[in-house]
C-alpha cells in the first residue's frame, strides 16, 4: 500500500516537473508546478510530516503559485522557442555539460551512500511530525531563528512593495 | 513492505536535476524562477526523508524555515521581475546584459 502510494505520487511529481521545464508558455508551467507540489505533499504524508504537508498545500501550492499566476496575468509574456530551435550552441553545450556533471555526481552519491545504508525506517513516536510537536520545538529550541523569520518576512514585504511600486515623477 | 530511503533520495535527485536543466535551458525569467522553486522542493523532500529515517524532528523544522525563506524570496523576486519588465519591456534573461562586459 505504501509502495503503491509512493510510486503514484512520485510518478505524478516527476512527470509534472519535466512538463514544467518543457512547456513553452509560462501559464502551463505554473499549473504543472502546482501539480508537482501537490504530489510532493502526498509524499510528505508518507514521511509523517503532517504539519509540513498542510503548509506545503497552503503556502506553496496556494499562496506562492497564486503569486506566480498573478504576475503572469499582469505581464504579457511571449511564448518561448525551445532550446534546440534557438540554435544557441554555447548555451546548449553549457547546459548539457552542467546537467551531465550533476547527474554523474548524484548517481555516485546515491549509489555509494544511500543504497548501502540502513533502509528500514525506525518506528516513529506517536506525535512525530504533528503540529503540536513542530510548534513546541519552534517555541523552545528554535525560538531565536523563529523570531528572525518574522524580520525576514517584514523585510521581504517592505522590499516587494518598494520594488513593485510605480514611481511617480 | 516499506518504501526504502533510497527511493526518496532518487526522486529528490531527479527533481533537483530537472530544476537545474530548467534553469540552464530556459530564457524566461519567470520559468527560471519556477525551476528554482522546484529545486527547493527537492531539497525539502531530502530533509523530510532523513528526518523520518533518522527519527529526528530537526529536519522538519529546517523544512519549515526553508519554506519561510522561499516565500520571502518569491515576493522579492517577482517584484524585481515586474520592475525589470516595466523598465525594459522584456523578461528574456538574454536581453538583460547591462552588467556583461
Amino acid at each position: 500500500m505504501e509502495i503503491a502510494l509512493f510510486a503514484g505520487f512520485a510518478l505524478v511529481a516527476a512527470v509534472a516537473a519535466v512538463l514544467v521545464v518543457i512547456q513553452r508558455h509560462a501559464v502551463y508551467s505554473a499549473l504543472y508546478l502546482v501539480i508537482a507540489m501537490v504530489a510532493l505533499a502526498g509524499i510528505y504524508v508518507l514521511l509523517e510530516g503532517y504539519f509540513i504537508w498542510i503548509i506545503q498545500i497552503i503556502v506553496y501550492a496556494g499562496a506562492i503559485m497564486v503569486l506566480f499566476l498573478f504576475v503572469i496575468m499582469l505581464l504579457d509574456i511571449p511564448q518561448e522557442d525551445v532550446l534546440w530551435a534557438r540554435r544557441d550552441w554555447g548555451q546548449i553545450v553549457a547546459a548539457a555539460a552542467l546537467s551531465l556533471v550533476l547527474l554523474v555526481e548524484m548517481v555516485l552519491a546515491v549509489g555509494r551512500g544511500a543504497l548501502r545504508g540502513a533502509q528500514a525506517a525506525p518506528a516513529s513516536a506517536q506525535d512525530f511530525g504533528t503540529t503540536l510537536t513542530v510548534g513546541r520545538m519552534l517555541f523552545t529550541d528554535y525560538l531565536f531563528p523563529f523570531e528572525i523569520t518574522s524580520v525576514i518576512l517584514l523585510v521581504a514585504m517592505v522590499g516587494a512593495l518598494v520594488l513593485a511600486k510605480r514611481q511617480f515623477k | 513492505m516499506q518504501v526504502p530511503l533510497s527511493a526518496y533520495l532518487i526522486l529528490s535527485a531527479f527533481l533537483f536535476l530537472v530544476g537545474v536543466v530548467g534553469v540552464a535551458t530556459r530564457r524566461n525569467a519567470l520559468i527560471i524562477f519556477m525551476c528554482i522553486e522546484l529545486m527547493l522542493n527537492a531539497v525539502n523532500l531530502t530533509f523530510l526523508a532523513f528526518a523520518r529515517f533518522l527519527n529526528s524532528m530537526n529536519g522538519q523544522i529546517v523544512v519549515f524555515f526553508v519554506m519561510v525563506v522561499a516565500a520571502a524570496e518569491v515576493a522579492v523576486g517577482l517584484a524585481i521581475i515586474i520592475a525589470i519588465y516595466r523598465n525594459r519591456e522584456t523578461m528574456d534573461v538574454a536581453d538583460l546584459n547591462l552588467l556583461k562586459w
